[in-house]
């Protein structure tokens, strides 16, 4: 390669590039292929149909999670218990014979490791630095936290990854994202990504892959980085970065399918090289100030949507774009809200911690730190949804399942749940949600529902007085 | 695939605009887990009226599908495609199609034509009566009166179509290419091997609350 200062993503594409063609399309090896079981059907049908094999089932990991319900999956005796919805049963039977039949390793719905394939993928060491990584699901930008270049694909590109652990793709433009600052207090991760949408604008990051970078990304976990990488697709964006460091490696290290021995020590070497360049050119850069960011959450039915929790519900007329002022006359209409209503009066019905936004280790804590000592409001009802198995064993093992249970939260087995409404696990019409997760679209948690997206202590908040609560008044009042 | 050279016969003489994804498969199809059978599904809400032209038995079966302006917009879901393919049509002709919804067709060997609204108009009062063929050797829709339409079709999708290449084919022909890419990868990033064998952890009872 050339010594032209490269930027990460340049460096992870120009490491994959299998054949350059003329027109400036790329024959792009992927590394890593994670599967569930709703946009595989069809891809393995395709590969049946022409007499194709799986090039790599090494390469590739498949785990249910969208369909399956959250209600414990044996019963006392060990017996597996049957999925009530025909139509799930038979999506989740489908991967589990497909997964056989093609020889790819397969984490079925009762081993300890199940979980949403955005959690269990970096849990599991599955996910690397400076790998490609797809997956049928927009939501695949979570993984770019450690360094991967993670992206979602549709059922025809799962079939051709599949077939042949390769995609044909156009490079994308690259947007730097700068976080610079300290966060104040009670602000988290979801606090920052929330408040860099509301920035860009849900289209801002179009035919962008954006690189998160400053203090505040330096200064975060991995679990906080996955949050901000999770919802990059919700900005817009084809995928999010954040650069391998020392925080990474540390979290790697010793996980089942990373690296050992002398392979780990040359991985690392080539890890820490990735690294933007100085003086390497992004397309284009955005700065966020940290200071100016508070515990956030959304008014209206896009991510961008987004508003201080001590703000107040926007006026359609104060949107200088015509088709904006629209949309949001639409949404307020469809929230039931009122222009100049303050946020925190605003009451809930349901509240949701979970999805792969929003349901590891550390956010699991965060909500239970104020979920301790205190009850669910009447008239809630608060489900916790680990992001997998081992999560939900960590969390057990640290007693945060008796805190949530004593203060009235339902605790329930891994898996999307509410985030998206596939399973059983619905909010009803016309009822409001504070919800962990990515999505705040039209009936995104069941028809009707209206979704309001926060940070898991805002949601453990809004669980226990009953509405959009600033979690900082209630951490200031322990 | 199989080749498509031309695609000959009844054409559904329909003209509707801005036909979404949403009509063309209804969302509760998406739980599926096969292409085939989607044809049940197709069209279902223009179905549900009496006497419409999927049922009609002068139409019913035809292999072409003529329709309005921007077929195939709304949502990215593959299965219109499917849904498409399944109840027999090989082509769709209309003034312009979604990008998205040509892309699909493309890759599940469906025909997209792209005719000025003129011709179009004229084909649907052909269609009526008679059938209509497409040619994608001399790139024209023809029909029994004489008529004669000249379309265009990206030159590697014309291509694909007619020798019945699909995407996945013409990767695996640069299986060479790809072999070898791997090959350096072991040498210079061993670490990205993974021993298989994951399968059959499904503990009895773990996870269990
Ligand atoms: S938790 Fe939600 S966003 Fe994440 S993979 Fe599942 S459905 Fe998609």
């Amino acid at each position: 390669m050339s010594d032209r200062p490269r930027t990460l993503y340049e460096k992870i594409w120009d490491a994959h590039v299998v054949e350059r063609r003329d027109d400036g399309t790329c024959l792009i090896y992927i590394d890593r292929h994670l599967v569930h079981e709703v946009t595989s059907p069809q891809a393995f049908e395709g590969l049946r149909a022409a007499g194709r094999r799986v090039r790599r089932p090494d390469l590739t990991l498949a785990v249910p999670d969208h369909n399956l319900p959250t209600t414990p999956r044996v019963d006392a005796a060990g017996r597996l218990i049957p999925i009530a919805d025909a139509e799930s049963a038979q999506q989740l039977d489908a991967l589990r014979r497909n997964t056989a039949e093609f020889g790819i390793d397969y984490i079925d719905a009762t081993a300890a490791e199940q979980g949403i394939v955005h959690v269990i993928g970096p849990e599991l060491g599955f996910t690397l630095p400076g790998t490609t990584l797809v997956c049928g699901d927009s939501h695949t930008s979570a993984h770019g936290a450690l360094g991967a270049l993670a992206f979602g694909i549709g059922t025809s590109e799962v079939e051709h990854v599949l077939a042949t652990q390769t995609l044909l793709l156009s490079p994308s433009r690259t947007m730097e994202v700068r976080v610079d600052g300290t966060l104040g207090f009670g602000v988290s991760a979801k606090d920052v990504i929330l408040s860099i949408i509301g920035r860009i604008g849900a289209a801002g990051g179009t035919g962008h892959v954006i690189e998160y970078t400053g203090e505040v990304i330096r200064g975060l976990s991995i679990e906080g980085r996955l949050t901000v990488a999770n919802m990059s697709i919700e900005g817009g964006a084809r995928a999010g970065l954040v650069a391998p460091d020392e925080t990474t490696f540390a979290y790697l290290k010793g996980r089942r399918m990373a690296p050992t021995g002398a392979a780990w020590d040359r991985a690392v070497t080539w890890w820490r090289a990735l690294a933007t360049d100085p003086g390497a050119a992004y397309d284009r850069t955005v700065r966020l100030d940290a200071t100016v960011i508070a515990p956030a959450l959304t008014w209206g039915t896009s991510p961008e949507d987004v508003v201080p929790i001590t703000g107040t519900v926007p006026d359609p007329d104060s949107f200088a774009d015509p088709s904006k002022r629209e949309a949001a006359r639409k949404s307020l209409a469809y929230m039931g809200l009122t222009p100049g209503a303050a946020m925190q009066d605003v009451a809930v019905q349901h509240v949701f911690i979970g999805s792969c936004t929003n349901s590891r280790i550390e956010d699991l804590r965060a909500a239970a730190s104020v979920a301790n000592g205190r009850h669910v409001a009447d008239g809630v009802r608060a489900l916790v949804v680990p992001g997998s198995g081992l999560v939900k064993r960590q969390a057990e093992a640290e007693g945060l399942d008796r805190i949530f249970a004593s203060a009235g939260f339902e605790w329930r087995e891994p898996g999307c749940s509410m985030c998206l409404a596939m399973n059983p696990d619905k909010v009803p019409p016309g009822e409001r949600c504070a919800s962990t997760s990515n999505r705040n679209f039209v009936g995104r948690q069941g028809p009707g529902a209206r979704t309001h997206l926060v940070s898991p202590a805002m949601a453990a908040a809004a669980a226990v007085t009953g509405r959009l609560a600033d979690v900082r008044d209630l951490m200031g009042a322990e | 695939m199989n080749p498509v050279r031309s695609v000959a016969g009844g054409a559904y003489p329909w003209g509707a605009k801005n036909v979404d994804t949403d009509v063309i498969i209804p969302a509760h199809w998406l739980k599926t887990i096969t292409r085939a059978g989607l044809g049940r599904g197709a069209f279902e809400t223009v179905r549900a009226q009496p006497g419409n032209i999927f049922d009609d038995p002068a139409y019913a079966g035809s292999p072409i599908l003529i329709a309005g302006d921007n077929f195939g917009c709304g949502s990215s879901r593959e299965h219109a495609a499917w849904a498409l393919a399944d109840m027999g049509v090989r082509a769709v002709i209309a003034p312009s199609f979604s990008d998205i919804f040509s892309g699909n067709a493309f890759k599940n060997g469906i025909v997209a034509v792209v005719l000025p609204q003129p011709a179009v108009d004229r084909l649907i009062a052909v269609a009526r009566e008679q059938p209509i063929t497409i040619d994608l050797e001399t790139m024209t829709v023809t029909t029994p009166f004489q008529d004669r339409f000249v379309f265009e079709l990206d030159a590697f999708r014309r291509q694909c179509l007619m020798e019945g290449l699909d995407e996945v084919g013409l990767t695996l022909a640069r299986d060479t290419a790809i072999s070898k890419f791997e090959h350096e990868v072991a040498d210079h990033r061993p670490w990205l091997q993974r021993e298989s064998g994951y399968a059959g952890i499904a503990v009895e009872g773990a996870g269990r609350t």
